[in-house]
């Protein structure tokens, strides 16, 4: 099917499939997504077979989140997002918000597990992962004033015009900005969306997770509406590199203004409205968590 | 605990420190070891094909347009050459602008040759195919696009604005803005002057 397509309907279509292609090419999302793709699907294989399938709408979540970060992160998109400001926004919502939320959500760990061969290699991993080496810096950036800060805080970073700048003009330094909003996003709503119970597993209190939502939301609520309100250019390396279309710079600054303002905001809302219900539902299911 | 995120604030300072760079008084932002090398195919305003090595040997100041760019083009060109004319006599050929042009459609060698002929005798033209002007503008982390022709044909070019100083060797040393007055940018040639 894709070979010679000279002519019209073909080109269109191979036009279509190379916005799939990675605008930069990285071997860490190969191996990455790779991995977690493999893993995932096998493990789902492994658990379907011993009569304790991943429910449905988990794996549903997973694929998706892994879909979507991918997406943005490894195809035609990263090209618009490198060019456009409210572009590089959308990716990081999908990255810090979106994608880390489905992900999350979907509880991934069981399958992730069952899908890793037995052998060495899985008690080794196993074991480095309870390792005071991992498991010390995990702790302290689980611990919920820490987590808020990194939250907010790489916002708040990576966005400082001076730094956003630089990173804008250094490819280690983009992936690294791309990189650490995910991997944070993940963090952050692992930390908000466990589904082991605070009085048996010691995780959390639903009540505290309201409030770590709500602390790491409200300063990118404000950051947001400034953007938006800013008079002046505040990111004018999209001016300096070029935007990937003719657009009054001005208006792509509100698009991303908005972008880190309005959707991050509803996204909070969202999970907070589901830690509410597991908040109410407390004493009926303690200790009974679904798979 | 407490003296943790004592020590990330300061591992956060130093990266942005590492990152803006600072010791060099450059009016524009330092770019040394953040972006790449000078290097290209392309073809020249006479007609032949060049490489970055053509240009070895001077600083170069590279910048990336179109000929019916309305203003920032011409502008950020004439400033160059206001720039250029205020160094001291004996070092104004030491330094070459390169001027790029991200619309092969319509500006031909020639075209450029005479257009970048009025700036004077340091500005070059160049050009290339889209492939060879996607490479470069991919490597100098940059990009152009085309908006929607007119009833005459005319169409807008969307581009990098920026100036990319490399010192002789063709090493990345600074990044100046159009719109910086020409006295910034004849500071910042001198000092790549001194570093090449």
């Amino acid at each position: 099917m894709l070979v010679p397509c000279l002519d019209q309907p073909g080109s269109v279509l191979l036009d279509y499939l190379s916005l799939l292609l990675p605008y930069e090419f990285s071997w860490l999302a190969i191996l990455f997504f790779g991995t977690a793709s493999v893993l995932y699907a096998n493990g789902q294989r492994v658990l379907a077979q011993s009569g304790e399938p991943v429910a449905r709408w988990r794996s549903v979540l997973f694929w998706l989140g892994l879909a979507l970060a991918y997406i943005v992160m490894h195809t035609r998109f990263d090209y618009y997002a490198q060019f456009m400001f409210f572009i590089h926004r959308i990716q990081h919502l999908a990255l810090h918000h979106v994608a880390a939320i489905l992900l999350m959500g979907a509880n991934p760990w069981r399958a992730l597990a069952a899908g890793f061969p037995d052998g060495s290699a899985k008690r080794w991993v196993a074991r480095l992962l309870q390792s005071p080496l991992v498991q010390w810096p995990y702790r302290f950036i689980q611990f919920p004033p820490v987590a808020v800060l990194v939250f907010a805080g790489l916002i708040f970073f990576w966005l400082t015009p001076s730094i956003h700048f630089t990173a804008m003009l250094s490819q280690p330094l983009y992936l690294l900005m791309n990189w650490s909003m995910f991997i944070d996003g993940l963090l952050f709503w692992w930390l908000i969306l466990d589904p082991r119970s605070p009085a048996l597993a010691g995780t959390l209190g639903f009540g505290k997770r309201i409030l770590v939502i709500w602390a790491a939301t409200v300063p990118q609520l404000a950051l947001g509406a400034y953007i938006v309100g800013a008079p002046h250019s505040l990111y004018d390396i999209y001016e300096v590199c070029g935007r990937a279309w003719p657009i009054a710079p001005h208006d792509d600054q509100v698009l991303g203004g908005l972008f880190t303002w309005i959707p991050p905001a509803m996204m909070g809302v969202l999970v907070m409205v589901v830690v509410l219900r597991r908040l109410l539902h407390q004493s009926d299911n303690d200790g009974v968590q679904p798979a | 605990m407490k003296t943790l995120p004592l020590a990330c604030a300061v591992a956060l300072a130093l990266l942005i420190t590492a990152c803006t760079g600072g010791d060099t008084d450059w009016t524009g932002s330092n770019i040394e070891g953040v972006m790449p090398d000078l290097e290209f195919e392309l073809t020249s305003d006479t007609g032949e094909a060049v490489t970055e090595e053509t240009y070895q040997g001077k600083a170069s100041l590279v910048f990336f347009g179109f000929m019916n760019c309305p203003d920032i083009c011409p502008g950020t060109l004439q400033r160059l050459s206001t720039a250029i004319e205020a160094l001291p006599a004996d070092s104004q050929s030491d330094v070459q602008v390169l001027f790029i042009s991200v619309d092969p459609a319509r500006d031909t060698p020639e075209k450029l040759n005479e257009y970048t002929g009025f700036f004077g005798p340091q500005f070059i033209g160049l050009t290339g195919t889209e492939s060879q002007l996607s490479d470069l503008v991919k490597r100098m982390r940059a990009t152009y696009g085309y908006g929607e022709p007119d009833d005459n044909g005319n169409y807008a070019v969307s581009h990098s604005s920026a100036i990319y100083g490399f010192d002789a060797q063709g090493n990345a040393q600074v990044l100046m803005k159009s719109d910086q007055p020409a006295s910034d940018m004849s500071h910042d040639i001198e000092l790549l002057l001194q570093r090449s």
